[in-house]
């Protein structure tokens, strides 16, 4: 790292991080929107790791970041065809229908 | 220093649009902020060095995920106005478990530190005489070949459990069945009409004459799709 030291990375990643956990809770009815903010807590992770990786002088970070950027993929594809499938089936995509399974 | 300003540049707008994503109206303009987040993320990886992360970050991320997203969004017809109704209910809770979250964030940032030997214990020191890109294939298809295999895996699994799950077999839809289409005969295809000379085509019931009726298709088996 030339300039920017490690701590300004840190600091945007966490706070990155917390408007993703707040988007969770603040979008409590809407699917798709936390699935926007688990794509941000993912991104505030893949920061860290390219933060620390630079840091270090260690590649390994970089490769860690390119497989969790992989995993948030596939996560987005299969989350958002759960979310089809669930709209299909009950016509709304609020989180608070999904109750199915309720006894 | 210009590194910090354009660091702290898009740092800023990195985190207004993350803000924007989860509290716009609007789930199109949420997709459109996430995608500005990510631009800005990517330019965050070029300041810290990851040059290949940051392209595959615009590449996949803007070019795929987040237009996954935009299609599903506008593809699900629904009130999204609806949806924005508890909206202050949870926001109270929400803020104070962000705000825990901050603080925890802050005790640990000021208390840290590298450990002595942290410059023994790494893996794979970046090379200087070659490029970010080149540096990072020589060591993801050799120290992590099975890491990179294991992530294929995940997306190919993610591609056929995507698939299973938005196939679906309307009633309405009209497969082919080569074994009925094969199983034909001359009879059921031609039929050689007679015509008596100068008479005419109508008399006899014209070129399009009722057809008969189609055979019910076989009932499909009940396993797999054609």
């Amino acid at each position: 790292m030339t300039a920017v030291s490690l701590n300004h990375y840190l600091v945007v990643s966490g706070i990155l991080l917390v408007i993703g956990v707040f988007g969770i809770f603040l979008n409590r009815k809407n699917v798709i929107i936390i699935l926007m903010a688990i794509e941000l807590i993912l991104l505030a992770v893949n920061l860290n790791l390219v933060a620390f990786s630079a840091a270090l002088n260690d590649l390994t970070g970089q490769v860690m970041a390119m497989l969790v950027l992989t995993v948030a993929a596939a996560e987005a594809a299969i989350g958002l065809a759960i979310v089809l499938v669930y709209f299909r089936n009950r016509g709304s995509i609020q989180v608070e229908d999904v109750n199915l399974m309720k006894g | 220093m210009i590194v910090d300003v354009f660091f702290w540049l898009f740092a800023a707008v990195l985190l207004i649009s993350a803000t924007l994503v989860v509290v716009s109206k609007n789930p199109v303009h949420s997709v459109l902020f996430l995608i500005l987040a990510f631009f800005n993320a990517a330019a965050l990886f070029l300041i810290a060095g990851a040059e290949f992360l940051a392209m595959i970050l615009v590449v996949v991320y803007v070019g795929a995920v987040a237009v996954l997203f935009l299609f599903v969004v506008m593809m699900l017809d629904i009130d999204f106005e609806e949806l924005r109704g508890g909206l202050q209910r949870y926001a109270g809770i929400g803020a104070a478990v962000g705000a825990a979250l901050l603080i925890e964030f802050a005790i640990a940032l000021g208390g840290w530190k590298l450990a002595p030997n942290a410059e023994r214990l790494r893996m794979s020191p970046i090379p200087t005489d070659v490029s970010n890109t080149q540096a990072l294939g020589r060591i993801l298809y050799t120290d992590y070949l099975f890491l990179f295999q294991a992530a294929g895996l995940v997306l190919l699994v993610a591609m056929i459990g995507a698939i299973v799950l938005t196939l679906r077999d309307r009633k309405s839809s009209r497969h082919q069945v080569i074994a009925v289409q094969t199983a034909r005969t001359v009879a059921e295809t031609l039929e050689v009409v007679t015509i008596s000379l100068g008479a005419g085509t109508t008399e006899s019931g014209g070129f399009l004459r009722p057809k008969q009726p189609e055979p019910e298709p076989e009932p499909e088996p009940a396993h797999g799709h054609h």
